[in-house]
């Protein structure tokens, strides 16, 4: 399961993607933007008893989720931004997915509607009422077809929970609940219960002026409800049992890898905090992101991770500029595929690098209009550090950094990957022969 | 900045030193201005804000965690002595700093509350107003010193909500703490080396100031009008208690102690020290 071959939609967006994420089955895919709006799309596949089969994704629904709100009490606007999207797996004909900007969560029931009621006694069809001494007879209304209506209904808002910045969220393996995470604190929620959360870590510290460290990204393991993980800014990632305590402020297994002396400069640390952290689907391992690399924790080994990749090492010398400019500051997520054999993330001037675990093969592809032609074979892309730059690569100095991919996402099942650039949404299939 | 491309080497810049002494110089130097743009750069990341928005509660972090290793290295080798020399500038002395920064306070002042407030604080206030503030930076002082004048927001990155509203009186405080902790005496305290630098604590002590009721125009200019060294003991403004009759001025200042439990601010020795630049400062601008 390497993707070496890929064909591919692109479709422009609005406004800046802030999130991408498939459900659970890969049949649909929901995007959140800048502007609080999210945009499902639904998985059409034509020919797929032939064997070589494509799918589509076409825009399935479209609906605002978050509006901008302004805090009066600290003078302070509140972005409607999509930080994340999870979905919930399914239960019945209707989908449902958590939405949350810095502040509110929010559960949308997603839902179709292809039939509607016809014959009504007192009404006409285009509603007006019909006047009572006219009717004479009475009929059953029925159920006709319609054209199929896709309609986003928000369920429960979960609201005035986080002081500060919502940065996940994470649906537990129950089903029933769900946690938040913002800069200090990690709250439990149960889907059905809005006016209430349950505080299960803290690490705000009494005295403010003592504050090092954040919490950066948070996730229920797969399968085991009682645990799950929270990685900070200072690249520790801890491990917590929700059944050792009520409050999971003592982690049950801290997971750090000692700094390498020879790398250490002014810039160690902040190259060291964790962006994003993901479980495997098998639950064995989980994966981080750092600014310069992936790595692979097995959850039974604290000291090391098992498995390093370097995303783009070539930048180590340039951390002074890239602090400068902010990019250094940049949160990119990364993902599993479907068997856990290989693992992807995103990088600048639109490259993204899908790293395989199996075959120990890396590659750096391109999500752009210029390489990406609609069923065209993406082209592996190489950057050239520094030396003489061979035909075809290219040197560090030109790499774009306005352009950076940092939401990716894997279809749970099959080779179809979503990634999203700055002003477009791609769609790359792995092709069959 | 620096060109692109050039590969910065700020852990080992001092491994490269040839034979020869005079290149080792060169590279130790090259080395320290880099270090100095750097913390110039991080200073100024901290103070700018993003319109309305609340800012990154971790790149916050993660800068002002950069600053402190800076500084502190800066204290480990004795580099903290040139900065605070720099701040003075060429025929600058430390009193005509002093007054600067409390010019640039007052100044501020008059500005309409909120505006006042989101400038101090850095979280939510606009851009227009910081480039006011480094305006009045600008007039009146160095830049190093405007980096000072940042340096002091640090700790106010974290909670914007704890602060009800910053003082004029409070910005003295916090630009003399500044001022005493940035003096000779700083690099050969053994303490600094063990604990984090002083100014950055100092900076982060004083953000814990809650409640302070509006100080007037008057009480200010006494405070530096006064000749008696001993109305600058730290550790009475901090904790408000008063060991000798006091005059006036000082009622103000005790108004600020009782959030100063924090016993980074009282109990270390590094308090003492800074006092006694202060006192030190006190003498100057007094000219006794």
């Amino acid at each position: 399961g390497y993707l070496t071959d890929v064909s591919v939609s692109a479709r422009p967006t609005a406004d800046i993607i802030s999130t991408v994420e498939f459900n659970h089955s890969g049949e649909l895919l929901a995007t959140g933007d800048k502007g609080g709006r999210v945009v499902i799309f639904q998985q059409e596949t034509e020919n797929k008893s032939q064997s070589q089969w494509r799918s589509e994704y076409n825009v399935y629904s479209t609906f605002q989720s978050h509006e901008p709100e302004f805090d009066y009490l600290k003078s302070l606007e509140i972005e409607e931004k999509i930080n994340k999207i999870r979905w919930l797996p399914q239960k019945n004909a209707a989908q449902f997915l958590l939405s949350t900007n810095d502040k509110t969560i929010k559960l949308w029931k997603i839902s179709e509607r292809d039939k509607r009621p016809e014959g009504y006694n007192l009404k006409e069809e285009d509603g007006r009422y019909r006047d009572a001494a006219t009717i004479t007879t009475l009929r059953v209304p029925v159920f006709r077809p319609m054209d199929l209506m896709v309609e986003a209904s928000p369920r429960r808002v979960f609201a005035n929970a986080h002081t500060y910045h919502i940065n996940s969220i994470s649906v537990n393996s129950d089903n029933e609940t769900y946690l938040s995470a913002d800069d200090l604190r990690i709250n439990l929620w149960h889907l059905e219960i809005t006016d209430r959360s349950f505080n299960i870590v803290d690490i705000k510290p009494a005295n403010m002026e003592e504050l090092t460290e954040v919490i950066t990204a948070a996730e229920f393991h797969p399968h085991q409800c009682n645990t799950f993980v929270y990685s900070s800014s200072k690249g520790t990632i801890r491990l917590c049992d929700m059944r050792a305590s009520a409050l999971c402020d003592k982690h049950s297994k801290l997971f750090e890898e000692p700094e390498d002396p020879s790398n250490r400069s002014f810039f160690s640390e902040i190259i060291s905090s964790i962006s994003d952290v993901k479980f495997s689907h098998n639950g064995r391992y989980m994966m981080t992101r750092d600014y310069l690399s992936v790595k692979i924790w097995d959850l039974n080994m604290e000291n090391r991770p098992v498995e390093t990749y370097q995303v783009h090492e070539y930048l180590r010398s340039k951390l002074c500029s890239l602090y400068e400019n902010d990019c250094i500051f940049d949160k990119f997520e990364c993902c599993w595929n479907g068997n856990d054999s290989v693992v992807m993330t995103g990088s600048y001037n639109n490259f993204f690098r899908m790293l395989d675990r199996s075959q120990r093969r890396d590659v750096t592809l391109e999500a752009s209009r210029e390489s990406c032609k609609p069923r065209q074979v993406l082209k592996p892309r190489r950057v050239c550090a520094g030396g003489k730059r061979k035909k075809d690569e290219i040197s560090v100095d030109s790499l774009d950094f306005n352009k950076k991919i940092l939401h990716t996402a894997w279809h749970p099942q099959e080779n179809i990957i979503a990634v999203a650039t700055t002003n477009n949404l791609y769609i790359f299939q792995e092709k069959v022969n | 900045m620096f060109s692109k491309g050039t590969k910065r080497k700020f852990s080992d810049g001092d491994e490269e030193i040839s034979d020869e002494s005079l290149v080792g110089a060169r590279v130790a130097s090259s080395y320290s201005l880099q270090r100095q743009s750097l913390l110039d750069m991080s200073l100024i990341k901290l103070q700018l804000c993003h319109m309305l928005v609340e800012p990154n509660l971790c790149r916050s972090v993660l800068i002002a965690n950069t600053v402190r290793q800076i500084q502190e290295e800066m204290t480990h080798d004795g580099s903290w002595h040139m900065v605070t020399e720099a701040f003075c500038g060429p025929g600058q002395s430390p009193s005509e700093r002093l007054v600067a920064t409390e010019v640039l306070c007052r100044s501020r002042e008059q500005d309409a509350e909120p505006k006042l407030f989101s400038v101090i604080s850095y979280e939510g206030c606009r851009e227009e107003e910081v480039v006011a503030d480094e305006t009045l930076c600008s007039v009146s002082v160095s830049d190093t010193v405007s980096n000072v004048c940042l340096a002091g927001r640090i700790g106010q990155c974290w909670e914007k909500s704890e602060l009800s509203g910053v003082e004029r009186d409070e910005e003295a405080l916090e630009d003399s703490r500044l001022g005493s902790g940035e003096d000779e005496e700083i690099d050969t305290e053994d303490g600094a080396s063990t604990e984090s630098p002083k100014t950055t604590g100092q900076v982060f002590g004083t953000f814990e100031i809650k409640n302070s009721s509006p100080a007037p125009d008057s009480a200010l200019e006494e405070l530096f009008s006064d000749v008696d060294t001993s109305y600058y003991d730290l550790d009475t403004m901090l904790t408000g208690m008063q060991s000798a009759p006091k005059m006036g001025p000082y009622d103000i200042l005790d108004s600020l102690a009782p959030s100063h439990s924090s016993p980074s601010i009282v109990s270390t020795p590094k308090c003492r020290s800074d006092l006694n630049e202060l006192d030190h400062i006190m003498e100057i601008i007094v000219g006794s």
